[in-house]
């Protein structure tokens, strides 16, 4: 995290050049979450503990054909026992409305730590997966994701 | 510099124009026709997720449709009281092949319709039902269900003479140029497949799998909701819903992609 | 209309874990979209998904906008006994949905 993607810095000066020019006009609406709402978002279910990197793979595709339905699976390295096994699994992004994607909750009885869903994407971005362990931990995985739109912009 | 080029006799150069003229006419009014042997599905330029998508009917959300449609067919209805099952039995067996073999001839309407209108023609003359809407959840889900039964099986459109003019209408249809953006469907998807627009590969419009679960919208539609789309991508004025243009258009196509297999329902970006 | 279409196995060993799908048709309205004339339409979304295995809860997820339509989920869990699997979906503008299967275990 933290990269820097060629697209991300002319986005910003457009965006920055826009704002500038109809701020005195237009009230704008906050538009697209930020990698810092994200992290406040992580931060919110995490607190101050450490996160550590590793034991969650985190499944997307690289490049998401329509940001509508992008496929998420994740799973967790985990015996999942009465005494060690995964309570959650929170899955955030950093360029949609809302930082937040998913919260599952988990337990013994999972047998397995994995779930599938499917989600959106408004932009290329990074998607973030961090698990939460009966033994309160936690850890995290993250994947780059490049999305491409419908070519034919449709009107009906 | 002197000019050394040969001279050609008049009539010669006269009639290689003309020739080269005529061709271009030609060619301009038929864009090239892909071979048949090189004629693919969209399915095959799909992300690995969106084909197991597909493919596994247990994770299809045009699954849900199918579901209400089969629900719908053995519900009774209209003023006859009377389900689909009950003159057709079970889809399975009784529609196997059907959706392969749409647009057909109507000869109530006197030329082609399609699978849904036929859905419809059926309500208001054996069950005395109203129309279902286009695009509506029960009609879709009607033709997902019926055109289920046809997955696998090879387009075959009919060898009916009685189609072969509005084939060729719908075959014009796609060939002429359209809307602000100037462009014909053969253009892009005769001329072009398999080339990029804005990042996008540009397929060559084989309608295998309708209807559709298509993931811009999200939901499940037809192949005229996305003609419809597609001429609104243009900036054309796009034809209405059950326009003969748009039968037409989907004729010419299901001829166009004759053999080719049934894929319904299909996921498609 | 619109039932959930659910996936289990038809048969699965004591002790062994097993998968379930799940499909239900929910518009998923993120309610950041306008309309063409700029009004914003309202949020609309499944908020909770549940699943109880003989009345114990097995999996819950909380569900945001960016949850596609149609909210599909693939998850696990361990064969005890026979019984029933219990789902629940609940949303905005009082949305309410449930379904079950049948488990048989050997």
């Amino acid at each position: 995290m933290g990269e820097t993607r060629p697209g991300a810095t002319r986005r910003a000066v457009m965006l920055g050049g826009l704002a500038g020019s109809l701020a005195a006009t237009i009230r704008l609406e906050p538009a697209l979450a930020t990698p810092e709402r994200m992290r406040a978002a992580i931060r919110n279910v995490v607190g101050e503990a450490s996160i550590r990197k590793g034991r969650v793979d985190l499944e997307v595709p690289p490049l998401v054909e329509n940001g509508n339905t992008a496929s998420l699976a994740v799973s967790v390295d985990s015996p999942m026992t009465a005494t060690d096994y995964v309570k959650a699994i929170h899955v955030f992004n950093e360029k949609n409305p809302q930082p937040n994607v998913i919260s599952v909750h988990l337990g013994p009885r999972a047998g397995r730590a994995k779930f599938s869903t499917r989600f959106r994407l408004a932009d290329s971005q990074i998607v973030t997966a961090i698990a939460e362990m009966s033994d309160g931990t936690f850890w995290s995985a993250s994947a780059d994701v490049i999305v491409t739109l419908a070519a034919c912009v449709e009107g009906i | 510099m002197s000019r050394q080029t040969p001279r050609v006799p008049p009539i010669i150069s006269r009639v290689t124009t003309i020739v080269c003229l005529l061709f271009a006419i030609a060619s301009s009014v038929h864009g090239t026709d892909i071979p048949l042997d090189q004629r693919r599905s969209g399915y095959l330029d799909l992300g690995h997720d969106s084909k197991a998508m597909q493919d596994d009917d247990t994770i299809n959300p045009a699954a849900l449709w199918v579901q209400d449609g089969e629900a719908l067919w053995n519900q009774k209805t209209g003023a006859a009281s009377r389900a689909c099952a009950d003159c057709h039995q079970d889809a399975p067996i009784s529609m196997k092949g059907v959706a392969a073999r749409y647009p057909a001839f109507s000869v109530a309407r006197n030329g082609p319709i399609n699978l849904e209108q036929r859905i419809n023609l059926c309500r208001s003359e054996h069950q005395q039902a109203p129309p279902l809407a286009s695009e509506s959840r029960e009609l879709l889900a009607l033709s997902a269900y019926v055109g289920r039964q046809s997955r696998g099986m090879q387009i075959a459109p009919p060898d009916d003479s009685r189609l072969v003019p509005f084939v060729e209408a719908g075959r014009k249809l796609f060939n002429r140029r359209i809307g602000q953006i100037d462009m014909s469907c053969a253009q892009c998807h005769d001329d072009n497949w398999g080339k990029k627009l804005a990042g996008s590969l540009i397929p060559q419009a084989q309608p295998t799998g309708y209807p559709i679960y298509r993931l811009e919208w999200q939901s499940l539609g037809s192949l005229q909701r996305r003609l419809r789309n597609c001429m609104s991508g243009l900036r054309a004025e796009a034809y209405e819903y059950g326009a003969p243009e748009n039968v037409n258009l989907e004729l010419f196509l299901m001829w166009r992609a004759r053999g080719l297999r049934v894929e319904t329902p299909a996921v498609r970006p | 209309m619109a039932r959930p279409l659910i996936n289990v196995p038809a048969k699965v060993k004591r002790g062994q874990v097993f998968e379930i799908k799940t499909l239900i048709s929910h518009i998923m309205e993120p309610g950041f979209r306008f309309t063409t004339t700029g009004d914003k339409i309202p949020r609309d979304i499944v908020t909770t998904f549940s699943c109880s295995y003989n009345g114990e809860e097995i999996f819950r997820a909380d569900l945001y906008p960016a949850i596609s339509a149609n909210p599909f989920f693939d998850f696990f869990t361990v064969a005890t006994e026979g019984g029933t699997l219990d789902f629940k979906w609940v949303g905005d503008n009082g949305f309410s949905e449930t379904a079950s299967a049948k488990i048989v275990v050997e």
